[in-house]
């Protein structure tokens, strides 16, 4: 069952939501989010929030994060217009470059704000999850940066497909713990994660890579994240002269949608987030949870979940590892319940194609999970021609080389030849 | 009597006999569901208190014996609505149980027809470890509107302030995680658990029990100088995993 919204109830929360009044102090996004968490990390979950209400708009941190985007990861990350695709789709298509972030890809803006966080609550060491690696290589990155020893869980099945960031990671001084368990992806590496947490909980740092969890994390990672959207929005007027019609995203977790929308909220532009449509709409052989899941509690927050009607989790299935989740971040339950941001999926094959279509029109490998915004975007262009679109380009593809290689790059003829 | 009370007059009863209450656990319908209600009739000839597991897809603050456990009676079929109808096919048993879930199948169930269900089958408290007491308004009212409690656990980590509170709030017993950890460590109990436990009991008008880690004799006497009762799971689990006799076990940790 849905969780249904009344209209009036809708618009006081996105009321609330523009003047950055959510979470609420208990970290609901009206109903959804909350800490669900167990009993040995309440304390630790307690001085996060004490720690994030510290430290996170205090203008010492903040000047120290702001000179590590711009010094070490390399922002503000480029605004891309793409003159091939917008000749091919009918629209006019601009690219926010996260992929030219340090280490490829958004997770390093909540990387290594978390690890300047971790910093001075003090962590003798931090633990990270990881699906596609991407957050995993970023949270290495960071924490040589700050100087800490950094371990990351990650699914065994998801060693294997994204084994060039294995490598990255090692080298870049993190331990990488693989996870048997469960799934044997994201979801059982945050399991994993939260298990080692327990065990240490005044000690370890756990920097989580999306905008899931209990709060504060789905808080903490959208702060740290806006950067992607408030520099979108402000090089969209001065490059395109306009903001876009229609912005989209990918959302696995949700950490680089919410990145990006959540500046764009008070904007009159569709929003559009894209889920892992796998290889079909059956239980298990998707990973689109907005799309087809209920309200459920998984891994600390109360959110939509893919889950079967006793309320067991149910595994997932995407080509791209950092979308194979069965949860979803709170803030895009309750965006979705709200009616302000709209949610679809595209598959395994169409974001294949997607890829490759990046590829040779605009010299740009992405990543598979990306992919999925580009295949949803060409969708909406065929319907909507002459419109201004935006996409978040979350990361590059090079992890995903292993995967790739098990679709040989369609054969296609040089243009000029 | 509300039903939580009678946990606590079994687990007094056991201290008045000179020993600390013994409360095993159990994944339900592991290794067998059919084998599920003679396990149970077996342990309750020897426990004082019965707690039953619910398995669930994502058990985090477990360790691999229960997270094993788990995933097999879910393969098996195992669900809430199967052990309730097997518990009411059993007919009421004398020993008080109680169930350990986590939330997320409790709240497919739906809070009320659980706190009924539940009631029927002569289950008297819950233990939900993924729900700390700042989230367990709704669920409390529902189950003691039907005379149920819901458990709530302290941990080595909890502050003073904090363990006040939760032991307040209990209902049947307070449950004292004795170590900073999943279940199923054998690294042994830690050395300063009689201090930890004593601060407990000395906060706490119900009964203390003590669980994780506990997996032998010598644990049960250790822990029961300082607490009510001794809960004994994944050691349990273990055994069961073996094929071995899930009485005689506890009968060696001294039960009843
Ligand atoms: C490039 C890229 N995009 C998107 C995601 C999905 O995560 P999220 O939804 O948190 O942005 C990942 C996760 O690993 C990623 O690596």
């Amino acid at each position: 069952m849905k969780l249904q919204m009344g209209a009036d109830e809708a618009r006081s929360l996105l009321d609330a939501q523009l003047r950055g009044e959510l979470p609420d102090e208990r970290g609901r996004f009206g109903p959804f989010g909350g800490r669900y968490v167990p009993e040995t990390l309440v304390p630790a979950f307690e001085r996060l929030e004490d720690g994030v209400r510290q430290f996170l708009h205090d203008p010492d941190f903040q000047e120290q994060f702001q000179r590590e985007l711009r010094e070490w990861v390399g922002r503000p990350t480029a605004l891309t217009f793409a003159p091939q695709l917008s000749e091919r789709w009918g629209t006019e298509v601009w690219l926010k470059r996260e992929d030219l972030a340090h280490t490829g890809a958004h997770k390093i803006n909540n990387a290594i704000g978390q690890a300047l966080l971790a910093k001075r609550l003090g962590a003798r060491r931090v633990i990270a999850e990881t699906g596609a690696g991407q957050h995993g290589v970023a949270s290495a990155a960071a924490c040589a940066r700050v100087g800490l020893p950094c371990s990351v869980y990650m699914g065994a099945v998801d060693i294997e497909r994204q084994a060039p960031n294995v490598d990255r990671m090692h080298r870049l001084g993190a331990e990488v713990v693989a996870v048997e368990t469960g799934d044997k992806t994201l979801r059982a590496a945050i399991d994993e994660a939260l298990r080692m947490w327990v065990t240490d909980p005044s000690g370890i740092y756990y920097l989580l890579g999306s905008a899931v969890g209990a709060h504060p994390y789905p808080y903490l990672v959208r702060e740290l994240q806006s950067v992607i959207g408030a520099e979108a929005r402000q090089q969209m007027i001065e490059q395109a002269g306009a903001l876009p019609d229609a912005a989209f995203a990918c959302v696995g977790g949700g950490s680089n949608a919410i990145g990006l929308f959540y500046p764009l909220l008070g904007d009159d532009i569709e929003l559009i987030g894209v889920e892992a449509g796998g290889t079909g709409d059956g239980l298990g052989e998707n990973a689109a949870t907005l799309a087809t899941g209920t309200p459920g509690v998984l891994q600390g927050s109360y959110t939509v979940i893919l889950q079967d009607e006793d309320g067991q989790v149910q595994e997932t299935h995407s080509i791209s590892a950092g979308l194979d989740y069965s949860g979803v971040g709170p803030e895009h339950a309750f965006l979705q319940a709200a009616g302000r941001v709209k949610y679809i999926s595209a598959t395994d094959d169409e974001a294949l194609e997607a890829l490759e279509e990046l590829c040779e029109a605009e010299g740009i490998l992405t990543a598979l999970e990306t992919s999925h915004a580009f295949a949803a975007a060409r969708e909406w262009s065929r319907e909507n021609p002459g419109k201004r679109v935006l996409i978040g380009n979350s990361g590059r593809g090079d992890k995903d080389m292993p995967t790739l290689t098990k679709y040989p790059a369609r054969i296609r003829t040089y243009a000029g030849a | 009597m509300p039903a939580h009370e009678r946990l606590t007059a079994a687990i007094v009863a056991a201290n008045d006999n000179n020993r600390p209450a013994l409360v095993p656990f159990i994944t339900a319908g592991y290794p067998e569901p059919g084998e599920f209600i003679n396990t149970l009739r077996a342990i309750a000839e020897v426990g004082d208190v019965i707690e039953i597991g619910i398995p669930f897809s994502d058990p985090m603050a477990d360790g691999m014996t229960i997270q094993r456990s788990s995933y097999i009676a879910l393969q098996d079929g195992v669900s809430l609505e199967w052990i309730f109808g097997e518990l009411e096919m059993a007919s009421v048993f004398g020993t008080p149980l109680v169930m350990m879930s986590y939330l997320n199948p409790l709240l497919a169930f739906g809070y009320q027809r659980l706190a009924e269900r539940a009631r029927a089958t002569g289950v008297c408290a819950f233990i939900v470890p993924d729900l700390p007491f700042e989230e367990c308004a709704e669920l409390r009212a529902a189950l003691e509107n039907e005379g149920l409690g819901l458990i709530q656990l302290v941990t080595p980590a909890t502050p003073r302030d904090r363990l006040e509170m939760l032991c307040e709030a209990s209902r049947g017993f307070v449950y004292a995680v004795t170590v900073t950890g999943v279940t199923g460590g054998n690294s042994g109990l830690p050395d300063d658990l009689a201090d930890y436990l004593d601060g407990v009991s000395a906060v706490s008008d119900l009964p203390v029990c003590a669980g994780f880690g506990i997996r032998e004799a010598a644990d049960v006497v250790n822990v029961g100088a300082h607490a009510s009762g001794a809960i004994v799971g994944s050691a349990l689990v273990e055994v069961l995993e073996e094929g071995r006799n899930p009485k005689a076990f506890l009968q060696h940790l001294g039960g009843k």
